[in-house]
C-alpha cells in the first residue's frame, strides 16, 4: 500500500520498554494534504510523528518516505524536506527570536557558509506571514508560552520544507493566533501543494482545517479517511469515551462537532 | 549589553592582542625583571638559532626567559583557554549554563590518578609520571560516566550530570581515602589538588598547545551544530543536526581537552564556569563568536592570575585555590546581578 512519494507505514510497532506505544500500523499519507491526528492523550501521537523525522526507529515493521526508509537519510537531507514543530520548546540560551528563526535554515547553508540573502529573506517572510517581526530582537528565553510557539512555527517555516509536522503547535496559542497558524499551513496545502501532518486536540478544528483525519486510540488507528466521512459521534464515543453529535454548521462552513457537557 | 557585528571583532582582536601583550609583559616580571627588548631578542636568538643576538645581554636572561618563565607562563595561557573552550561545549551539550570542565567528574578522575601516582612515590617515568596518572584517571572516569549515562547509544544531559556527581562523589571519597594512607606525604597530594604551574617545560607546553588545537578545530567546526542542540535534540534532529553523533563528539573532545590541562597544571577551578559566562553576556550564546572570545578571555585570566601569584604576591599562593578565591565571590555577584534582571 506504499504510494508513489509520501509516507508509508507498514507493520510499524515501536515499544518504550515493555510498554507498547503503537501495535502494528499500516497507513500512507500521500503529498499535498492536510492531515490531522487525533486521539486522546498517551494514545502514541507524538512517537507517531517521531517515526516519520527518524527521531525514532520502529522495533517492526518499516517507515518509508517517497520510497525510502526513513532511517537510510542522512538529517540534513530529511531537514530539508520535513519540518517539525514540536510541543514543547526549552531553552536556557539568550538566542533572539531571528536567531532562532535562522537555525531553520541550518539544512540549507554550507558547513563553513554564512547565510546567504536568500536564507535571509526565507527567515524575513517567515517572521513576517506569523507575525512576530516586531519582537526579532527579544531573547527566546523571556518569551511567554504562546510567543514561543509561533517562533517555533516561523522557525518550521523558515526551514521551506514541502512537508510540516505540527506536535500540538497551537497548545499555548489564543484563538485567534490558533487559527493564524492554521490559515498559513491551510494555505500552504492549498496553493503551493505542500502537505501537513498535524496532531491536533481540538476536534473542532481538525474538523475544519484537515482534508484527512486519523484516530489514534491505544496505539492503533481506530479509523483514518476523508474528514467529512470518518467523523462520526460512535467514533467519537469508542475513541474518547464522550457523548458527541456532528453536523454541519453554516457560520464556520464546515462540519462541527458538539458535545454533551455537564448537567 | 550585548554587542553585535563589528565590535564583537573589535572584542576578539583586542582580547588577542591583550593576551599576547599579557605574556610578553609577564615574562620580563618575576624576582629577576628582564626587560621586553631583551625577551624578545632571546626568542628571536632561539628562533633563529643565532647566539650572536645575545652579545651582551644578562647570561642569566636566556635561561630565565626561555626555560624557566616561558614554559610557564605558555602552559597556563593555554590551559586557560582549552578550559574556557570545554566550558563553553559542557554548557551548550548538557544545557545548563551552570556546567563546567569538571561537571562530568573528569578533575576528580585526574585528581585520582594523580594523588594514586603521589602515594605510590611512582617515579618510573620521572617528572611525567603524575601526569600521565592524571591523564588516565580523568580518561577512565570519563568512560565510566558516558556508559552509565548512556543507553541504545543515546545519551540525555540529565543522566550525564547526574553520572557525573555519583562518579565524582565516589572518587572524592577515594581521594580522601589516599589522603588517610598517604600521611605524612599528604601535603604532596594536597598541594598538587589546589593546581600549579611552577617548573612547567615546553613537552607541558607542546602537549598542551595540541590538545587545545584539536579541541578549536573540532568545536568550530561544529560550532553551529552545537547553536542548534541547545534546541533539545529533537528539534536538532529535524533541523539537520546528527545530534547524537555531534553531542559524542564534542563531549569526547571538551573532556580530553580537560583532561590533558588538569594532568599538567592540576585542578583550577572557576575559569571553565565564569569566563564562558562573563563572555555569553557580552557576545551571546552563538558559538561561532562565544568559542574564539573564551578561549582568549580564559587565556589571558588565567596568565594574569599566574602571573599575580608567581610575580606579585609575596608568597606563591596556590592558582587553583586563588582562581576560587577570586573567581568563587565575583561569580556570586554576577549570579545575583542576573538573577535580579530577570525578575
Amino acid at each position: 500500500m506504499t504510494t508513489a512519494s509520501g509516507f508509508a507505514l507498514t507493520g510499524v510497532s515501536f515499544a518504550y520498554g515493555d510498554t507498547p506505544a503503537l501495535a502494528d500500523l499500516d497507513i500512507s499519507l500521500a503529498p499535498g494534504k492536510f492531515y490531522g491526528i487525533v486521539g486522546p492523550n498517551g494514545c502514541g501521537k507524538t512517537t507517531f510523528l517521531d517515526l516519520l523525522t527518524g527521531g525514532k526507529s520502529p522495533d517492526q515493521g518499516s517507515v518509508t518516505f517517497m520510497d525510502r526508509p526513513v532511517a537510510e537519510y542522512r538529517r540534513r537531507d530529511l531537514a530539508r524536506m520535513v519540518a517539525l514543530v514540536p510541543q514543547d520548546f526549552a531553552i536556557d540560551f539568550a538566542f533572539t527570536v531571528q536567531e532562532v528563526v535562522l537555525m531553520g535554515r541550518h539544512p540549507h547553508i554550507g558547513r563553513f557558509a554564512s547565510p546567504a540573502a536568500e536564507d535571509w529573506h526565507q527567515v524575513g517572510t517567515a517572521m513576517e506571514v506569523i507575525g512576530i517581526s516586531h519582537f526579532k530582537d527579544r531573547f527566546v528565553n523571556e518569551l511567554s508560552g504562546g510567543e514561543k510557539q509561533r517562533v517555533v512555527v516561523a522557525r518550521a517555516l523558515a526551514q521551506q520544507t514541502p512537508y510540516l509536522l505540527f506536535d500540538e503547535a497551537t497548545s499555548s496559542l489564543d484563538v485567534q493566533y490558533t487559527m493564524q497558524i492554521f490559515n498559513v499551513a491551510r494555505r500552504l496545502v492549498q496553493e503551493e501543494g505542500r502537505t501537513v501532518i498535524a496532531v491536533i486536540h481540538n476536534l473542532n478544528l481538525a474538523a475544519a482545517y484537515c482534508d484527512e483525519l486519523i484516530f489514534m486510540h491505544k496505539g492503533h488507528v481506530a479509523a483514518s479517511g476523508p474528514t467529512d466521512a470518518v467523523l462520526d459521534p460512535a467514533l467519537i464515543k469508542q475513541v474518547f469515551g464522550v457523548e458527541s453529535r456532528v453536523a454541519f454548521d453554516a457560520f464556520s462552513n464546515t462540519q462541527q462537532i458538539s458535545f454533551r457537557y455537564w448537567s | 549589553m550585548r554587542h553585535s557585528g563589528y565590535k564583537i571583532w573589535l572584542l576578539t582582536l583586542s582580547l588577542a592582542v591583550a593576551t599576547f601583550g599579557a605574556i610578553v609583559y609577564a615574562t620580563g616580571m618575576g624576582h629577576i625583571a628582564v626587560p621586553a627588548v631583551e625577551i624578545v631578542r632571546v626568542i628571536a636568538a632561539r628562533i633563529t638559532a643565532n647566539p650572536a643576538l645575545l652579545a651582551g645581554m644578562d647570561p642569566v636572561f636566556p635561561f630565565v626567559v626561555f626555560d624557566v618563565r616561558l614554559p610557564r607562563i605558555l602552559t597556563a595561557t593555554l590551559v586557560g583557554g582549552g578550559l574556557a573552550m570545554s566550558g563553553v561545549i559542557y554548557q551548550g551539550i548538557l544545557l545548563n549554563p551552570l556546567a563546567d570542565p569538571y561537571t562530568l567528574g573528569v578533575s576528580s578522575g585526574a585528581a585520582f590518578g594523580a594523588a594514586l601516582a603521589l602515594l605510590a612515590n611512582l617515579s618510573m617515568m620521572g617528572h611525567f609520571s603524575v601526569p600521565l596518572f592524571a591523564f588516565v584517571g580523568a580518561a577512565l572516569t570519563l568512560l565510566v560516566v558516558l556508559y552509565l549515562s548512556s543507553f541504545n547509544g543515546q545519551i540525555s544531559a540529565n543522566t550525564l550530570i547526574l553520572s557525573g556527581v555519583i562518579v565524582g562523589a565516589i572518587l572524592a571519597a577515594g581521594i580522601s581515602f589516599l589522603k588517610y594512607l598517604a600521611d605524612e606525604q599528604v601535603s604532596v597530594i594536597i598541594f598538587w589538588l589546589m593546581g600549579s604551574f611552577a617548573s612547567r617545560t615546553w613537552l607541558d607546553v607542546g602537549v598542551v598547545a595540541g590538545a587545545v588545537l584539536c579541541g578549536l578545530v573540532l568545536s568550530l567546526y561544529y560550532a553551529r551544530d552545537l547553536n542548534i542542540l541547545s534546541l533539545g535534540s529533537r528539534s536538532a534532529d529535524t533541523l539537520g543536526v546528527e545530534s547524537t553523533r555531534v553531542r559524542w563528539i564534542l563531549l569526547l573532545g571538551a573532556s580530553l581537552v580537560t583532561a590533558v590541562c588538569v594532568s599538567v597544571s592540576g585542578i583550577i577551578g572557576f575559569i571553565g564556569l565564569i569566563v564562558p559566562h562573563l563572555m555569553r553576556f557580552l557576545v551571546g550564546p552563538d558559538n561561532q563568536k562565544l568559542l574564539p572570545v573564551s578561549i582568549l578571555a580564559g587565556a589571558l585570566l588565567l596568565l594574569v592570575a599566574d602571573t599575580v601569584t608567581r610575580a606579585v604576591l609575596p608568597v606563591e599562593v596556590p592558582i587553583g585555590v586563588l582562581t576560587a578565591l577570586i573567581g568563587g565571590p565575583f561569580f556570586c555577584v554576577i549570579f545575583r546581578r542576573r538573577q535580579r534582571r530577570a525578575r
